[in-house]
């Protein structure tokens, strides 16, 4: 058998799986969402499910609040995330157990951590009772809405928590594999510690940052459940409208349904466009 | 090499201490509801502790258990088929350069990134027609799709370390194919088959939307029951079913952390965002 045979042999059923469910399951989207389904007599395909979104109010909001929501809990996660990986490399106290609660928090499903989240941070949560013992609130009301609050707090804080561990581990091998010897010599010819940081190491992990990022970003801006937990009812998460309006009673709303997870399917496919120019990039170095 | 000064290392350990907190937090309230009988505004702590909860949980009337059930037979086949598809083509990608290679890695590696809900809605129109929605075998099909990449991705790198010449050898010394895969291929990707099928295990085990879609409500695992739970505001079984929810998780790492923790950053445990 040749080779060429062969390589087709073993890529055909992988190859078939993501063929036939995603990219066809993407396909069967797209012709929906423009009203095109022969197998229903529907053989005219037309704009209406677009024109239906694009100039809904309700799009707007939705797509602006899961676009603040994706960007602030990216921006806020790689930052601290990137402190933790520094913290993590060198040793001191509590290191081993930092480096466990990194790997089990991995483990934890998203929902969970919402749940969790909810418990902490509503008016009538954790942070309410103490905020109650110390004297500083008299009644759940007066407890600031950190859940189902148009700023969309509780969600992003819940993206922060399960995040950093996400990125960070990602980081800090990215900075074992880098070692300490370009910062030493940066070091030794006077760099300050902000400068070595800032124009050695940073440069030298920045690929590794990216790529995570984009995988969280492109991850928060498609997930349901979280926001379905902990965001209020409107404007509502682009992903939880899209389910919405997929199983609303309503069947001619199924196509605006299908149109909006063509719009996430085309934002992330944006994103892994950025991600493999800068993949390709960091490869030349 | 000189010291750093006091204050940097007392900044160290405080944020250390701080993340530490965080990291833990979420999940006290849960453990703490799993046992309370009632715990109104403002208590800090339940008045009154109880195993209400967990006895509700593990009877047979609340479904739980039965769900459980359901959820490890998805996940578990969900990563058998993983297995079955991905450690060929993980062959393929870490042993070969080929035309196209690149095209290939890019549509299998697309799933990662790109959220399940924007598929899940196609998919659910055409397993209609398939008679596959609402049935356990249409949500163990689709959770593939989150499920494979990562066991291609792990794969590809064992096999790139793999040198097929053993193989031959194995061949030109009387060995049938299925012996030679059986006592030479599969004990050396092992470590990778596990490894990869544990990643599978738990990429399945906390899908939602995929298993709400599909499963049109009518395949109840342990997340869709959580949910429920959770919405119906019951926060002391919720924090039950919360529990038990993490606690594969927890076992797994438990079972690997040898081979995970320290400077193998890189296989970054069971990193998926």
């Amino acid at each position: 058998m040749s080779d060429r045979m062969r390589i087709i042999l073993l890529l055909a059923p992988a190859m078939l799986v993501i063929v036939v469910l995603f990219f066809g399951g993407l396909a069967v989207g797209l012709m929906r969402s423009f009203n095109y389904m022969p197998v229903i007599g529907l053989t005219q395909p037309n704009l209406d499910a677009y024109v239906a979104v694009f100039t809904s109010r309700e799009f707007y909001y939705s797509f602006l609040l899961t676009f603040h929501i994706s960007f602030t809990s990216t921006l806020i996660s790689c930052v601290l995330a990137i402190g933790a990986a520094l913290l993590l490399r060198r040793s001191f106290l509590g290191k081993s157990v930092l480096n466990f609660l990194f790997q089990l928090n991995l483990t934890v499903p998203h929902l969970v951590g919402a749940i969790g989240i909810l418990y902490l941070f509503s008016q009538s949560g954790s942070f309410a009772r103490l905020g109650y013992q110390w004297g500083l609130i008299a009644k759940p009301a007066d407890f600031p809405a950190l859940v189902f609050d148009p700023y969309a707090i509780g969600i992003i804080l819940q993206y922060v928590w399960k995040e950093i561990p996400f990125i960070g581990v990602i980081v800090l091998a990215n900075m074992q594999s880098i070692g300490t010897d370009y910062e030493s010599v940066a070091r030794s010819l006077g760099a300050s510690r902000w400068q070595s940081f800032r124009h050695v190491l940073l440069p030298l992990i920045f690929p590794g940052v990216l790529s995570a990022s984009v995988m969280v970003f492109a991850f928060t801006f498609g997930a349901y459940e979280i926001p379905a937990i902990l965001g209020q009812n409107y404007p509502a998460a682009l992903p939880v409208l899209a389910y919405r309006k997929y199983t609303d009673v309503d069947l001619a709303a199924r196509p605006e349904a299908m149109a909006m997870a063509i719009v996430i399917a085309i934002l992330s496919a944006l994103l892994i466009w950025v991600y493999i120019r800068t993949s390709r990039r960091s490869i030349r170095g | 090499m000189h010291r750093d000064p006091l204050a940097l290392r007392s900044f160290r350990v405080l944020t250390g201490a701080i993340l530490i907190v965080w990291l833990v937090l979420p999940l006290v309230p849960l453990a703490i509801w799993s046992f309370a009988r009632g715990w109104r505004f403002p208590d800090l702590l339940p008045r009154e502790w109880s195993l209400k909860a967990w006895t509700y949980a593990l009877s047979d009337t609340s479904g739980v258990l039965g769900s459980l059930g359901l959820t490890i037979f998805i996940s578990v086949g969900a990563t058998a088929l993983s297995i079955l598809v991905g450690v060929p083509a993980g062959r393929a990608l870490g042993l070969y350069k080929f035309r196209g290679k690149q095209v290939v890695e890019l549509m299998i590696l697309a799933p990662v990134i790109v959220p399940g809900i924007a598929v899940a809605l196609g998919i659910h129109s055409v397993f209609i027609s398939l008679g596959l929605t609402n049935t356990v075998a249409g949500v163990m099909l689709v959770h593939l799709v989150p499920t494979l990449p990562y066991m291609v991705l792990v794969m590809a790198g064992i096999f790139a370390n793999y040198d097929p010449a053993f193989e031959q050898q194995a061949r030109s010394l009387g060995a049938s194919p299925l012996q030679t895969l059986w006592h030479v291929t599969l004990p050396a990707i092992l470590p990778g088959i596990i490894v990869g099928g544990l990643f599978a295990f738990l990429v399945s085990w906390s899908q939602y939307i995929l298993t709400l879609l599909i499963g049109g409500g009518r395949v109840v695992t342990l997340p869709l029951l959580l949910f429920n739970f959770a919405s119906s505001g019951r926060n002391d079984i919720t924090g039950a079913i919360g529990m038990i929810y993490i606690l594969p998780g927890i076992l797994i790492l438990l079972l690997t952390a040898k081979h995970l923790s320290g400077q193998n950053g890189a296989v970054g445990g069971f990193g998926k965002p």
